[in-house]
């Protein structure tokens, strides 16, 4: 059992005022990777923040039938891995933000094994994006939280990355939950879509 | 050799130069030029206002009053550290983080130099303790004020990797780490920077100021050692303490980062 349980999860950021959004429930089954799209500003970030505990939140998530208050927080995002469209870097090489590397996921997006030795300064976007998938990746979570992975990318790198999480999902048995605006990119990875409606509401849509 | 006293006319002199640089300002749009007038004449008044209270006390010698003086001087000194703040903690941990750190620190090395290491009779005597506690609480302010400033901005502007840190699964700690250690280097610049340079480059104004009243340089140089580490210890501890738990009350029982607790 593998599945992320989510229920009653509703996001309390303190100030802001999305909270029209329903109270999502929902089971993300393992190997399986689950679409979610919606207007801009409808929270879908905010949701998968929610489940990573990086915002206060209301309501239960579980991993393999582990309550993720019954582990420190630190702990839980090890293991549900929330990658946001915008990564962070603070090193000043690639290289320094990998706590194990790994060339052969490197590869598949197109690196070369020299990457790790590139200055922060000089990468772009697009470059970040790859690899702080394959920086979340090399931590070996057990469920992904992945947040417009491919929103900085053409569409050779997009098939690239959307292959290796299938491989990684494949592999674990990791449950994976995607936000895309890519109605097409939707259709080849996901057989069920969670879609944030304008008024709030939350519906499903199995294909 | 007496002290050769200053006439109203002297101060003016020195007045009229900080108005010069003020006129500079405005002519130039550099801004600022307000905050200069007003610390000037903050300066006059509390000054003034220090002489008459402090001819008062000093005739008193009462514990009490003394106290009270201490804990007014504690007071204003917190204020000051949060209203220099660009981003304060909100609630009354904007007031009470610096007050404080600056409790502990300050106070503390205080009373260590007077019972322990100048020993005056009675050990609170004014002319030993209000000085020492005055330099002592304006330098940790200093430093709790840089160190904090530093914090607060720094997190604000690296939110994004903060927050990427705490999901790649990075504790708080580790999360804040680099961050934290810059804000207390920050807060400890200035007075590493007056050991440095002490006797070489400047004379620091405690011992000028004894030299002045006739004091021999090798006393007046003793003294200035003993307050130069007082400062040091009392900085660095103020400015560890006020970092630390600035940093933890930065996030919350789920390791979050709450920005929400920041102005």
């Amino acid at each position: 059992m593998a599945d992320l349980v989510i229920s009653n999860l509703r996001s309390q950021v303190p100030g802001l005022v999305v909270q029209r959004l329903a109270a999502l429930n929902l089971c993300l089954h393992g190997a399986e990777i689950t679409g979610l799209n919606g207007p801009s500003g409808s929270g879908k970030s905010l949701l998968l923040r929610a489940i990573a505990d990086l915002d206060p939140s209301m309501g239960e998530v579980s991993l393999a039938d582990c309550s993720r208050t019954s582990m420190p927080a630190h702990e839980w995002r090890k293991r549900v891995a929330y990658l946001p469209t915008e990564s962070g870097w603070w090193f000043e090489t690639v290289g320094e933000h990998f706590l194990q590397t790994d060339i052969a996921s490197l590869q598949k997006l197109g690196f070369e094994a020299d990457v790790l030795s590139w200055k922060i300064t000089r990468i772009s976007s697009g470059e970040k994006q790859r690899l702080a998938l394959v920086r979340s990746l090399s931590r070996e979570p057990e469920a992904l939280l992945l947040d417009e992975p491919t929103a900085a990318l053409d569409e050779s790198h997009t098939l690239n990355v959307e292959q290796l999480v299938s491989d990684y999902m494949k592999q674990r048995n990791a449950p994976v939950f995607w936000v895309s605006h890519d109605p097409g990119q939707l259709n080849r990875l996901t057989r069920f879509i969670i879609n944030i409606q304008p008024d709030g509401s939350i519906r499903e849509q199995v294909r | 050799m007496s002290l050769i006293s200053l006439s109203a006319f002297d101060l003016a002199i020195a007045a009229s130069l900080v108005l010069l640089v003020a006129l500079l300002q405005w002519r130039m749009r550099l801004g600022n030029t307000q905050a200069l007038l007003i610390a000037g004449l903050r300066t006059v008044v509390q000054l003034l206002l220090l002489g008459l209270v402090l001819k008062i006390v000093f005739a008193a010698s009462d514990l009490y009053w003394i106290t009270l003086m201490s804990i007014v001087m504690l007071l204003a000194a917190g204020r000051e550290v949060m209203v220099r703040q660009k981003r304060q903690f909100i609630g009354s941990w904007g007031f009470l983080l610096g007050t404080s750190s600056m409790f502990v620190s300050a106070f503390s090395v205080t009373l260590l130099a007077l019972l322990v290491i100048v020993q005056p009779d009675p050990w609170y005597l004014p002319q030993y303790s209000i000085p020492l506690l005055g330099m002592l609480l304006g330098n940790t302010l200093n430093g709790i004020t840089l160190g904090l400033d530093n914090l607060t901005r720094s997190v604000w502007e690296k939110r994004i990797i903060i927050d990427g840190r705490l999901a790649l699964g990075e504790t708080w700690g580790s999360a804040i780490s680099g961050i934290r250690r810059d804000s207390i280097r920050v807060g400890m610049i200035p007075i590493i920077n007056a050991m440095s340079v002490a006797g070489l480059v400047s004379l620091p104004g405690m011992m000028t100021g004894q030299i002045l009243s006739g004091t021999p340089p090798v006393e007046a140089v003793k003294y200035q050692i003993l307050i130069m580490f007082l400062i040091a210890a009392g900085t660095g501890l103020g400015t560890i303490t006020a970092i630390v738990i600035g940093c933890r009350r930065l996030f919350d029982d789920r390791e979050r980062l709450r920005l929400d607790r920041l102005r």
